[in-house]
């Protein structure tokens, strides 16, 4: 579903040195997956994730996204791509002077839809993140884990094949995370969307991930395999952030 | 000089009363104007000044730097200055420089780069991550514009429109000492000019209930607007 061919990514320091972000990552994602791509804090773990659906465009490699070489494509054509590719942020990233329902709507109305089609769609997200009865509130009157339930509706609302989530669950709550991780748990099994999820806990890799890339100063360092929420690990750092756990 | 009793001040303020309309009447003209283009012209500029700048979605240093300049070059202006240099083109736009249309034009050069520069600053307010996500969502230019940030700056936007709509309900007084007629130019002429020191008064309080309903207004709109 994913394909990331030799990418990576430097960025300027703001004194004039460079800095390797991405080094020279290959990767690819099953469609149908929960892939988690973890590393301790500055690995390159989110740059990685955002080169994805070219938040961030690689300086070399390509990236290829449900068949689709995303970094061939026109500016126009990137945006209708992008709206096959749904993403959850750690600050939730909501729209303040939107209700919740609206926010779910926004990228339905961006995609298009028409206004019977969108106000079905967000009822039914709404129903899926167990939000129904908040419908017409505010971000700024629900909960963390509220919130972040309301950016996950919103990521699945125009039916994408993959949800890209940036460390969904670092501003929550051990409990709270709890309940964020098992609702985009349900989505993957329930709808078949694959999920790219970042984090820096193996907790979280345990719970949800099939398989979980480790990451380490810009470079790949192993591809995990998960069975029965055992990490199945061999490189040192891999071991480290199992014992952190 | 004979001593002047209350009720003869307000007989004097009775008899003026058509006057002080019709003076009313062509601050609001000059305001509304001014207004009016600065938030034509000067709102699209602030957000065109804004998208500009490094890390925005339409960044470029160079327009960013134009812009910028422009701005700060006609900002730099004391107002009664700028006035004067634009009497020529005032003759040109409008065929006259007196009467309240004709000191709109300066007004209104002097409000659109003042409302571009308030516009650009409110906009900064938008966390950078929620025009991100935007972006991720595949929405254009146009889109994050309209639908993301104005809309999620909306009540900082009719907070910067009451600080112009005071500031400038103050130039308007001077533009209309030199021509343009209005509340500051009556004052002036009776209160100053004829030692008619009750009409200055009567302006004076005139101008200052004006302004507070101008912020209270603006007070409650914006914190209507803000759901945050």
């Amino acid at each position: 579903m994913i394909s990331l061919g030799s990418v990576s990514k430097r960025f300027r320091h703001p004194d004039g040195g460079w800095f390797d972000a991405i080094n020279d990552v290959s990767l690819s994602v099953k469609a149908g997956e929960v892939f988690g791509l973890i590393g301790f804090s500055g690995a390159g773990k989110s740059t990685l994730l955002r080169l994805i659906n070219l938040l961030e465009r690689p300086d070399a490699g390509c990236v290829l996204v449900d068949g689709r070489e995303l970094t061939a494509l026109s500016a126009a054509e990137l945006r209708r791509a992008r709206q096959n590719i749904g993403m959850v942020f750690q600050q939730f990233n909501l729209l303040a002077n939107r209700t919740v329902a609206e926010n779910v709507a926004f990228p339905l109305e961006i995609a298009g839809w028409d206004k019977a089609a969108i106000r079905a769609r967000v009822a039914e997200c709404l129903e899926v993140v167990g939000l129904a009865d908040r419908a017409e509130h505010y971000p700024a009157q629900l909960s963390g884990g509220q919130k972040q339930r309301v950016g996950i509706a919103r990521a699945l609302a125009p039916r994408p094949k993959v949800i890209l989530a940036d460390e969904p669950t670092s501003a929550l709550d051990p409990k709270t995370t709890q309940s964020v991780l098992e609702c985009l748990a349900d989505i993957n099994r329930r709808f078949g969307v694959t999920i790219v999820i970042v984090t820096h806990e193996m907790g979280v890799v345990r719970a949800i991930c099939h398989r979980a890339a480790l990451l380490e100063s810009g470079r790949l360092i192993e591809v995990m395999d998960v069975a029965g929420g055992e990490v199945e690990a061999n490189s040192a750092a891999a071991r480290e952030l199992l014992e952190a756990a | 000089m004979e001593e002047l009793t209350l009720a003869q001040a307000w007989e004097n303020l009775v008899l003026l009363g058509p006057e002080i309309w019709q003076a009313s009447l062509e601050t609001a003209l000059m305001l509304g104007i001014g207004l009016a283009s600065a938030i034509l012209i000067g709102g699209p500029l602030g957000v065109w000044l804004y998208l500009a700048q490094p890390g925005q979605i339409l960044a470029n240093r160079f327009v960013a730097g134009v812009l910028g300049w422009l701005v700060n070059l006609v900002r730099s202006f004391p107002f009664i200055i700028l006035m004067v240099s634009l009497v020529p083109l005032t003759r040109i736009l409008v065929g006259s420089t007196i009467g309240p249309v004709a000191a709109a034009v300066p007004l209104s050069f002097a409000a659109i780069p003042y409302f571009a520069r308030l516009v650009e600053q409110t906009l900064r307010e938008v966390p950078r991550g929620v025009v991100e996500a935007a972006e991720a969502m595949g929405a254009s230019p146009f889109e994050i514009v309209f639908k993301v940030l104005l809309r999620e700056a909306r009540s900082g936007l009719v907070a910067s429109l009451t600080i112009l709509t005071i500031s400038f309900l103050s130039y308007s007084a001077v533009a209309g000492v030199v021509g343009g007629g209005g509340i500051g130019d009556l004052a002036i002429r009776y209160g100053y000019y004829r030692f008619q020191t009750e009409v200055m008064v009567a302006m004076v309080v005139l101008l200052v209930v004006v302004v507070q309903l101008i912020q209270f207004a603006g007070n409650r709109i914006a914190q209507k607007l803000d759901k945050r």
